[in-house]
């Protein structure tokens, strides 16, 4: 079976691995390094519960092949949290009761994350345009709009110290 | 979810690209992956091979170059929804990107593969017909050029040949008293068009100088309405000549007919964008 060396930088730590071309990024992530955080929901690239940073832009890591990425800065949720603390979106999505299973939370705060970081002041029609193709099974999607615009006021009052998308970018 | 084994190779170059096409035939390109991916992981498609063209030299970008707008054939539809030059240029394509799929699908997914697929429901077709764009396509023995008009042939059939390579598309930028517009209506889970119709009319002296309309989503491939168009053309624009001209835009017979929407159905739907699009593009013609 041939395998292909891809470098990438992920979470802002440098991997270099061997790879079968078919291993899409996300088995890559979550099988090889560990990193579960980034699920899978579904065969058929419409769920977004595998969304991820490349390059600082949100895409479904179920519909990349990892060798797509050599070369790559990749961002998962666990890259969000900064030395103890959460990130705005996280914040939000915790004080606005955004999550109830909790299995779209990942790819929902990396698609809002994508967004922040093009409009920093999102409207509640905005937010939900955005968040299009990440689907929740639980909450009705009002309490994620809500911890949206929660992390987005924050950022504007500075509460937050964190940057909006991850480290690296 | 795996696909089937393949080898992957990566073209830095046209040149390059179409060298790994000729050695490697039943190779397929990998462009943003967004439509081939999902079809290989549901086994739809076993290539041996993929020649990954997303990152070929010179591909990528939009430009104006004289009167025409030139897309690189691997401009990914983000690239597309926030153009400045498209803003200005060519308002129908900046109408239709953020319509597509999802922001991720965005982000990844390219004007020249969606093109190059040929999907029946796929957004843009139904635009670059109405817009009389051309699509360069290459190959080892030089470069041609296509019309929109002969470059969709049938359902994910297009002109583009084996050991082909889809380049660029060229648009003419929008002129003066031209008005374009795009209406859709979508899957509401996939987001894809059941009927999408874009327009671009021009108007000179209170009527229509000329007019370009087309459908995609409801029949094999994206088509012009050409009745549409000749009711259109020599006419006072009024909403009665515009509820007149689309009245009958296709016939059902023409039309994809499925558990999502039957070719009636459909064929209303184009009546209904249809109306909406050439009354949008008619009020915008400035
Ligand atoms: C969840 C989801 C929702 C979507 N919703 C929509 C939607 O609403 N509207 C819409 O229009 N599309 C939609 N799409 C499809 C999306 O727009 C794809 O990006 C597009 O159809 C294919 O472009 P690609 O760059 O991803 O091509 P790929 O998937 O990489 O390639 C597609 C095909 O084109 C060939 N090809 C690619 N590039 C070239 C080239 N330069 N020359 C010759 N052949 C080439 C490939 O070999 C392959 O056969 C959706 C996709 C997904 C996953
Ligand atoms: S797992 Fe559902 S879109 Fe990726
Ligand atoms: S919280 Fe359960 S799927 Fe969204």
């Amino acid at each position: 079976m041939n395998r292909v060396p891809i470098n990438l930088n992920v979470n802002g730590k440098a991997t270099r691995s061997d790879v079968e071309p078919r291993q899409l990024l996300v088995h890559f992530l979550r099988d090889t390094l560990g990193l579960t955080g980034t699920h899978v929901g579904c065969d058929t690239s419409q769920c977004g519960a595998c969304t991820v940073h490349v390059d600082g832009e949100a895409v479904k890591s179920c519909t990349l092949f990892a060798v797509q990425a050599d070369g790559a800065s990749v961002t998962t949720i666990e890259g969000l949290a900064h030395e103890g603390r959460l990130h705005a979106l996280q914040e939000g999505f915790w004080e606005m009761h955004g999550l109830q299973c909790g299995f779209c939370t990942p790819g929902m705060i990396m698609s809002a994350a994508d967004l922040l970081a093009h409009e920093p002041d999102p409207s509640e029609e905005q937010i939900r345009h955005a968040l299009e193709g990440n689907f929740c099974r639980c909450t009705g999607y009002h309490n994620i709009v809500r911890a949206v615009r929660h992390a987005a006021e924050a950022n504007a009052r500075g509460a937050s110290s964190e940057p909006v998308v991850a480290a690296d970018d | 979810m795996y696909t089937t084994e393949f080898d992957y190779h990566r073209a830095g170059s046209v040149q390059e690209a179409l060298a790994l096409l000729a050695a490697n035939p039943d190779a397929k390109l990998l462009a943003g992956g967004h439509s081939l991916i999902p079809a290989m992981k549901l086994r739809l498609a076993s290539p041996p091979a993929l020649i990954d063209v997303s990152k070929v030299a010179g591909l990528r970008g939009i430009r104006l170059e004289g009167v025409e707008v030139v897309i690189g054939a691997m401009t990914t539809h983000r690239d597309v929804e926030f153009s400045d030059v498209l803003r200005a240029a060519c308002p129908l394509l900046s109408q239709v990107a953020p319509l597509i799929g999802d922001p991720m699908v965005r982000n990844r997914g390219t004007v020249g593969g969606a093109l190059a697929h040929a999907d029946p429901a796929a957004d843009y077709p139904a635009s670059m017909l109405a817009l009389g764009a051309s699509m360069t396509i290459a190959s080892t023995s030089g470069e041609r050029t296509v019309p929109a008009d002969e470059f969709f042939t049938g359902m994910f059939e297009t002109a583009v040949a084996p050991g082909e390579l889809l380049t660029e598309i060229r648009v003419p930028a929008a002129t003066l008293g031209e008005g374009q517009a795009y209406e859709k209506f979508a899957h509401p889970a996939s987001r894809y068009a059941i009927a999408g119709v874009a327009a671009v009319v021009r108007t000179q002296g209170g009527s229509v100088s000329s007019a370009r309309v087309a459908m995609t989503g409801a029949g094999y491939h994206a088509m012009r309405l050409t009745k549409v168009e000749e009711a259109l053309v020599g006419q006072t624009p009024t909403p009665e000549v515009v509820e007149a001209a689309v009245r009958g835009a296709v016939s059902p017979d023409e039309l994809l007919g499925d558990h999502f929407a039957s070719a009636e159905y459909r064929a209303h739907l184009v009546e209904v964008q249809a109306r909406k699009a050439i009354l949008r593009a008619l009020g915008s013609a400035g």
